[in-house]
């Protein structure tokens, strides 16, 4: 028996490798080869931090990984994670001009790994802060926005406090990616990277609008970057049923857990049609689930998850309930044993399409574990109490593109709190880098 | 002992219904395509592996009285960007063996291989009865012929040999008279490439009596410096030596040399071309350049013996396509093509063209001739929607979606850049099309400038005699 539970360990471990193993210095230097090194490059417009891919690929290619990893980090201080993490299909891979050529395009994200590990492995440091210039930044929140904004403060020479709620720092791209595509010790070297810059850390440090008003009061500068909140509640009877969990909540675990002792039912049904519901059920098929089925209300065509997440989690055996919407959460003596869904119908076959109920067409999906993958909803408690924060419709803090100022004298915005283009890592590393630019001309402008 | 290439027949092409044999110097060679003295023509054991790999001929690695003795490591290479061995030197001397054995070994393998070429290179001190005693010796195993090894660079250049001899006429054209007392068989002689000006060798060896030529041996060269250890490459104990350089980089050097010596009046004798040659189409354009055969080395140091089976399916198929019968339709034929700068036409113009549909928007173009040429392709950045519209053909191949997205392959930041040529300013210089990754995508098309056709030697002429204008120069940014 104790055999048995050791080889289901191990086999949980196998499970959770890379999903896109390390590249040898081989198949780096072939790779690096196919890139025609274009010019004004489309993979490198394509990338949100606008990464010299054409610089670093050639970097590789003449044996350079420490110059290489160099170039990228410049841009982007997350390189090692956004190389693991991005969804590279559709930026800078998907850009690349080989797609039209060959039907397939240079391993970009492979490439970019192979250089930030090899930078890495060596512990080459390459950043020193920058001669005090006494001002002082205060940053709410740690995840790749804020720390990217502390990163690029501390180059500058500005003081940095950062104060994170939570008890580790990185934020979501820490805890919240599936640990197949990212470990968390890789994710927390990356962040140590930056505290290594004279960072002054306060975890455990929750923030309120009282707090914020005083900081405005104290610092020169803030920059808010405190993410998004909870999943959105469906709204249904049963929520409350034991079983049913958040799909962040889930793949938190897979982070501040061993991996054996994660969580996991045994029929397990996800609800969304998101990236992040692609990754918790992928989690939780790794995690030894007999059975996942993701309940999406539209079709496939209206699916927000990229195809090569839907193609990944095709592969991993993942069943796939279209024009689902759930009704109710169904349960025995407190606990959850299905998720009853209404089919729907949909006017037209696009993501805006009207949805209606077919009558009398419920079903019941059986599942002793229910994961609501639904999207974040902003911290509204937050960002509601700020007087005259200006906020979209979705309450997003509105911020200038070029600096990441708000509406609010000397509080500037980014990452997923802010209006971003994508919920993505690499979306929030350049709103931390607009932001402390940003921050920087104000504070040397006002000398 | 068979004498074929394993399919009962020999390689001569006939399976294709071409004949690829020819007749050198009175010697027959199945096809063109020999293996040059060097270290693969080591050994009886490596020539008949040749030979039954489909090698018409075969320079035997050089005899001496004596054997030489090597170093350790012996070559180096130069990659690009990803391809091994794009050139190869080495710092190995002639054959290490005795002269006992070459020669033994060489009899046996003429009398069980005799519809085959089989040459003996040959390099002994510049003493007349050396040279008599080595060429007797070497002609009674019944080899075809010698080759008069007066182009190794390095080691033997030293000791008066190889290149010492081949860079000076007068030595060149001595010691083949001393060769050709005595030899009764054809004697090519091996020309060294490290010279101002190979022609004059060529005449010297031709006056010598030489019945043909080889060129180019190898070129003096330093193959590069470990960065680690600072020592050159290839090092022995840390130092080096300069050696000679072959491989697929040194071919436009050989077909220059080649040419030159198959257009000089004075010569006219057969030639054996040497130097790059990896694919067939090497090959034929050594032979097309005056070669009656052609020698390969480092090829088949990278890939071995094997390599033979695509040099002749690729002579055979191209022969077909031209409608060459043999190689005598075309050995020579492009020699007269090449001329004195002077003697083109000035009259002549192309200018580049881009296919829209074929370009991939890699922008290489644009930036080789924006910086390095002549400034005259235009960027234009295009609206990702527009352009889609103007690609209506190939929109699919250029799109894709995802999460309910459009994405367009070579598109970034909401644009993609669109390259033309401005035709007004393009001189016609072909630095695009070469850059171009694409097939077919930028080709140099002619354009009628309704002048007559006119050299610069023309232009000179019509000039002093205040016949034309002067020839205004191009415009520049």
């Amino acid at each position: 028996m104790a055999g048995g539970a050791k080889s289901k360990s191990r086999q949980i471990e196998e499970n959770f490798a890379d999903v896109h193993p390390p590249l040898s210095v081989d198949e780096a230097v072939t790779e690096a080869a196919r890139c025609l090194y274009c010019y004004d490059a489309p993979c490198m417009r394509a990338c949100p931090t606008h990464i010299d891919i054409p610089g670093f690929i050639r970097q590789i290619l003449h044996r350079n990984p420490i110059g290489s990893a160099r170039t990228i980090l410049d841009a982007n201080i997350f390189g090692g994670s956004c190389a693991r993490v991005c969804p590279t299909e559709v930026l800078c891979e998907g850009a690349c001009v080989d797609n039209t050529m060959l039907k397939a395009p240079v391993q970009i994200g492979r490439l970019q790994r192979f250089a930030c590990d090899s930078a890495h492995d060596v512990s080459q440091k390459f950043y020193k802060p920058g001669p005090s210039t006494g001002k002082r930044i205060a940053i709410v929140g740690a995840g790749p926005a804020g720390l990217t904004c502390a990163h690029e403060l501390r180059k500058r020479g500005h003081d940095v406090t950062i104060y994170e709620a939570g008890k580790v720092a990185g934020g979501l791209n820490t805890l919240g990616i599936a640990a197949y595509k990212i470990t968390t010790d890789f994710a927390l070297t990356e962040v140590n990277r930056i505290i290594s810059m004279g960072v002054v850390l306060r975890l455990n440090s929750p923030v309120n609008g009282q707090k914020l008003a005083q900081m405005l009061g104290e610092y020169d500068a803030v920059f808010f970057s405190i993410g998004l909140g909870r999943t959105a509640p469906l709204g249904i009877p049963g929520e409350k049923l034991k079983g049913v969990w958040e799909s962040l909540e889930f793949i938190f675990q897979t982070h501040t857990k061993p991996l054996a002792r994660c969580k996991v039912g045994k029929h397990v049904v996800v609800v969304g049609g998101g990236n992040t519901a692609m990754d918790a059920a992928n989690a939780a098929i790794k995690l030894g689930a007999e059975s996942v089925t993701i309940a999406y209300r539209r079709d496939r065509s209206a699916m927000p998850a990229f195809e090569h997440e839907y193609d990944y989690t095709l592969g991993n055996k993942v069943q796939f309930v279209w024009n689902a919407r759930p009704v109710r959460f169904v349960g025995k003596a407190g606990k959850a044993v299905g998720l009853r869904c209404v089919r729907t119908k949909q006017g037209k076959s696009s993501r805006g399409g009207k949805l209606t109920d077919i009558p009398k067409s419920e079903f019941t999906i059986s599942g002793d574990m229910i994961i609501k993958a639904l999207g974040q909803e902003p911290l509204l408690d937050l960002v509601g109490a700020i007087p005259k924060l200006k906020l979209n419709k979705k309450h997003r803090i509105v911020t200038d593109p070029a600096t990441g100022a708000t509406s609010v004298p000397k509080l500037f915005a980014g990452g997923d709190c802010a209006l971003v283009p994508m919920e993505e890592v690499v979306s929030a590393v350049q709103s931390g880098k607009v932001g402390a630019a940003g921050i920087d001309r104000m504070l040397t402008e006002a000398k | 002992m068979t004498s074929t290439n394993g399919n009962g027949r020999l390689p001569n092409g006939s399976e294709w219904g071409v004949d690829l044999s020819i007749d050198f110097c009175g010697v027959r060679s199945p096809n063109p395509f020999w293996l040059a003295s060097a270290p693969p023509t080591n050994s009886a054991y490596q020539v008949r592996r040749a030979y039954d790999a489909g090698w018409g001929g075969v320079v035997w690695k050089t005899l001496a009285h004596e054997p030489i003795v090597n170093v350790s490591s012996r070559y180096g290479s130069i990659d690009y960007d990803g391809r091994k061995i794009a050139g190869l030197n080495n710092i190995e001397l002639i054959t290490d063996r005795t002269l006992e054995d070459n020669l033994r070994e060489i009899e046996a393998v003429k009398k069980d291989y005799p519809d085959y070429a089989l040459f003996v290179s040959l390099m002994v001190e510049s003493n007349r009865e050396a040279w008599h005693d080595i060429v007797k010796q070497t002609q009674q195993t019944g080899c075809d012929g010698l080759e008069l090894n007066f182009g190794c660079p390095h080691g033997m250049s030293e000791r008066g040999m190889g290149a010492a001899v081949g860079q000076v006429p007068e030595y060149a054209k001595m010691i083949t008279s001393w060769v050709k007392e005595v030899a009764q068989i054809p004697v090519i002689v091996k020309l060294t490439p490290n010279v101002t000006d190979v022609r004059l060798v060529g005449r010297a060896a031709k006056e010598g009596g030489a019945d043909a030529l080889s060129l180019i041996n190898t070129i003096n060269s330093v193959m590069g410096v470990d960065l680690e250890t600072l020592a050159p490459k290839p090092q022995v104990r840390g130092y080096g030596s300069h050696g000679g350089y072959c491989g697929p980089a040194v071919k436009p050097i050989a077909l220059n040399m080649v040419s030159q010596i198959a257009a000089d009046p004075a010569i006219g004798i057969p030639v054996s071309g040497i130097g790059g040659i990896q694919a067939w189409q090497d090959a034929m354009e050594h032979m097309l350049l005056g070669a009656t055969s052609t020698q390969v080395c480092t090829a088949v140091m990278h890939y071995g013996f094997r390599i033979v089976e695509q040099l002749i399916s690729g002579m055979s198929t191209w022969m077909l396509q031209k409608g060459f019968s043999r190689p005598t339709d075309f050995i020579g034929k492009s020699v007269e093509r090449i001329r004195d700068w002077g003697d083109l036409d000035l009259s002549y113009k192309v200018v580049a063209e881009i296919s829209p549909e074929r370009c991939i928007n890699c922008g290489l173009c644009y930036i080789a001739c924006e910086d390095g040429c002549h400034q005259s392709i235009k960027i234009e950045r295009v609206d990702e929607e527009k352009y889609l519209k103007r690609m209506k053909k190939t929109r699919d191949e250029r799109t894709f979606v995802s999460g309910g997205e459009q994405y367009v392959h070579g598109a970034g930041d909401g644009f993609v850049n669109v390259f033309s040529i401005n035709q007004d300013t393009c001189v016609g210089c072909n630095m695009c099309s070469l850059v171009c990754p694409v097939e077919g995508c930028i080709t140099m098309k002619e354009i009628d400038t309704g002048k007559p056709k006119m050299s610069w030697k023309e232009y000179q002429a019509l000039l002093a005699a205040g016949k034309v204008d002067p020839i205004k120069p191009p415009e520049h940014v």
